[in-house]
């Protein structure tokens, strides 16, 4: 295979047909063809349109909370002893994370389409609450494709869902994980498409939903660079961010794309180690493949079954990855490692104790990698990091494994 | 493919089109399966091809793909089960249908040649849309493979064209939006759906999901070229399966009998529709 050219610009993508190299693309059944081709042509007269791009920052700016703040972890920083560390709180966005960016942005697109129904799927419930949140906003009936194993382990989720008046549908097939959920999301669309509008929570699936997500979430990237110039006059030396299907990653690492001095890291679910099948490290230890209408890196077998992956957290847990990375990846801009579940315990710990921050287990992800860099950079260097969910989730999950109360 | 539609059409008769999925409830039960269709009347044969991800599939043939996989179906498996039954008909038309994933990792080009080694007439892939023909479409064009392609009622006048464009063998269209093994829906809808289709295209059109009966096989057929069925003899597999999921004595002859009921539906189709 060819050597891909670097292009001009990282940030030029994706084509017309959606493809980001050879990653992306429209495979979908036919069914939802014409849908989706609708879902296009109503997504670019919305992104050049004033009166759109005002009624999102509107509700950006007095629903959602926006901008959010840059913090320093000055205590963090200090015991670490390397480089300065700077956190995207997204955490405290309205619904705790940075899914409700993407949200706010769909459900206006699906208004100005006539959709009178919202379907969603979620894995640890932060995308689903996001979905479920909008739609009563905005007064349309919402389902929630879950796991059967995720509506268990993220029941303070699925509690807030159904106050906010959404039907949470548990999912049984396969491990009853995120993946099961997409599927059964998908059969939902194809069986209601004139009525319904799928809201995808990640940076995956058919085109546009990809690039569209990429757009929506790009506000974090955009707000971080302008906050970082202000606080430190210079851009960061270094951006992390944790990557399931990778929607806050993206978001955070587009608007820097094309700043050749940032580095980029893409931080994925190492689960137990990547020697088993217990991980979810697609692109560090998968291949490329085409699942949910993209081509992309996946966790397969040698005869292109989907492998059920693994992580500690719920919202990392998907065999795949957005096209976008994927080609990030491939073309050398963005490196991706893996973090072990044991990992990224520890620094959910660290930064509870340490900031009186409880952050999502994703994002621990995300930490645990500026744990292990930041002491190795000079005091004068700056870390960007995405903390892109709040744990108030978790805690159940965490109390339990550390052997906490009861 | 061509002629065997011609042949069919010759009798004043729709085509019967039976599905199963290769490697349910194990390799030599469907290759007895795929043995018995056509002396049971089915004039071309649906061969599934197991994956994990059925994203287009209701819950039996999720489940028919799922019992495959168990048992070690592969995509090479199900090629070796086409090779298998070659080996004895040569006539019966064999369209390979399943997801793209399986292909592309067992790579195009290989596939390719294998499947024309193995006798397969033509390819059902859900989701390869038109838009993404250079991946395998025009490839399997090339070397003489038909393409099918489903049409569905999302599938306007507008959109119709594009989707014939490449499109050979015949043209599957499917009775309704959903998965498969839904509820069949008004067969004048059918009929309707059916002339608007012919009126783009010489090819066949067959239409599937939904039909279940000998009586629904014999309702479609008056309007149609060819009947699809395929949860129902799915459906008729798994009841007959021990709890573990194995094959039962009464598994072949079964599915035997449910496809010579259909068989007769079809034969009586275009007698009703004279009436």
């Amino acid at each position: 295979m060819n050597q891909p050219l670097k292009p001009n610009s990282f940030r030029a993508g994706p084509d017309e047909d959606g493809r980001f190299g050879i990653f992306g693309g429209r495979f979908v059944a036919e069914t939802l063809m014409p849908l989706i081709l609708d879902l296009q042509d109503e997504w670019n007269k919305a992104k050049n349109d004033p009166v759109f791009k005002a009624e999102l920052e509107k509700l950006g700016a007095h629903y959602i909370g926006r901008p959010s703040p840059l913090y320093f972890a000055e205590r963090l920083t200090a015991e670490l002893g390397g480089a300065k560390i700077y956190f995207k709180r997204e955490e405290l966005n309205h619904t705790g994370s940075h899914k409700i960016n993407n949200c706010i942005g769909q459900i206006l697109l699906a208004k100005r389409m006539g959709k009178t129904r919202i379907i969603a799927e979620t894995g640890a419930g932060q995308h689903g609450v996001a979905s479920a949140t909008v739609a009563a906003r905005f007064g349309l009936p919402c389902v929630v494709y879950m796991g059967a194993t995720d509506v268990e382990r993220q029941a303070p989720n699925v509690f807030r869902m159904k106050l906010l008046g959404a039907e949470v549908k548990p999912v049984t097939a396969g491990h009853g994980t995120l993946k099961d959920a997409m599927n059964e999301a998908l059969r939902d669309w194809v069986t209601n498409v004139d009525s319904t509008y799928y809201l995808i929570g990640t940076a995956a699936g058919p085109h546009p939903y990809p690039e569209m997500v990429r757009d929506f979430q790009s506000v974090i990237g955009q707000e971080a660079k302008e906050q970082i110039l202000a606080a430190e006059g210079r851009l960061p030396d270094l951006v992390v961010a944790a990557v399931g299907g990778g929607s806050n990653a993206i978001g955070i690492f587009h608007p820097f794309l094309d700043d050749e001095d940032v580095r980029i890291v893409g931080v994925e679910a190492g689960g137990k180690g990547l020697d088993g099948d217990e991980h979810c490290a697609s692109i560090t230890a998968g291949s490329p493949g085409v699942l949910h209408g993209n081509r992309t890196y996946l966790l397969q077998d040698g005869d292109g079954q989907i492998k059920e992956g693994h992580s500690i957290s719920a919202g990392l847990d998907y065999p795949g990855i957005g096209p976008e990375h994927a080609w990030l990846n491939d073309i050398g801009r963005v490196e991706y490692v893996p973090i072990m579940d044991h990992e990224a315990l520890e620094a959910f710990q660290t930064l509870t104790r340490l900031e009186g921050i409880i952050p999502a287990l994703e994002p621990s992800h995300a930490l645990a990698e500026v744990i292990k860099r930041a002491p190795t950079m000079g005091k004068d260097e700056i870390i960007l990091m995405n903390l892109s969910g709040r744990g108030d989730k978790d805690i159940f999950t965490v109390g339990k494994i550390l052997g906490m109360g009861q | 493919m061509e002629k065997r539609f011609a042949d069919v059409a010759a009798e004043g008769r729709p085509v019967l089109v039976t599905y199963f999925m290769g490697g349910d409830p194990d390799f030599e039960t469907s290759l007895a399966i795929m043995q018995a269709l056509p002396k049971a009347g089915a004039d071309v044969i649906e061969l599934g091809v197991p994956f994990s991800d059925p994203m287009a599939d209701g819950p039996a043939i999720q489940l028919a793909g799922q019992r495959a996989l168990k048992a070690g179906q592969t995509l090479a498996k199900t090629l070796e089960l086409a090779r298998r039954f070659r080996a004895e008909d040569q006539r019966t038309p064999i369209v390979l249908m399943g997801y793209y994933n399986p292909i592309y990792i067992y790579g195009v080009e290989r596939f390719l040649n294998d499947a024309v080694e193995a006798g397969i007439d033509g390819l059902i892939v859900v989701d390869l849309p038109p838009e993404m023909d250079d991946e395998l479409c025009i490839p399997a064009l090339k070397k003489g493979i038909s393409f099918i392609r489903l049409a569905t009622p999302t599938t306007d006048d507008r959109r119709l064209p594009k989707v014939l464009e490449n499109t050979s063998g015949f043209v599957y269209y499917v009775s309704m939006t959903g998965i498969t093994g839904s509820a069949l829906p008004d067969p004048s809808l059918i009929a309707g759906a059916v002339a608007r289709i012919k009126s783009h295209t010489k090819l066949p059109v067959c239409v599937g999901f939904g039909v279940k009966t000998a009586e629904h096989a014999r309702v479609i057929g008056a309007s149609a070229d060819g009947v699809v069925v395929g949860t129902a003899i799915v459906n008729q597999i798994a009841s007959s399966l021990t709890e573990e999921g194995r094959t039962t004595e009464a598994t072949v002859p079964g599915v035997e009998a449910l496809v010579r009921g259909l068989s007769a539906g079809v034969r009586a189709a275009r007698l009703a529709a004279a009436e």
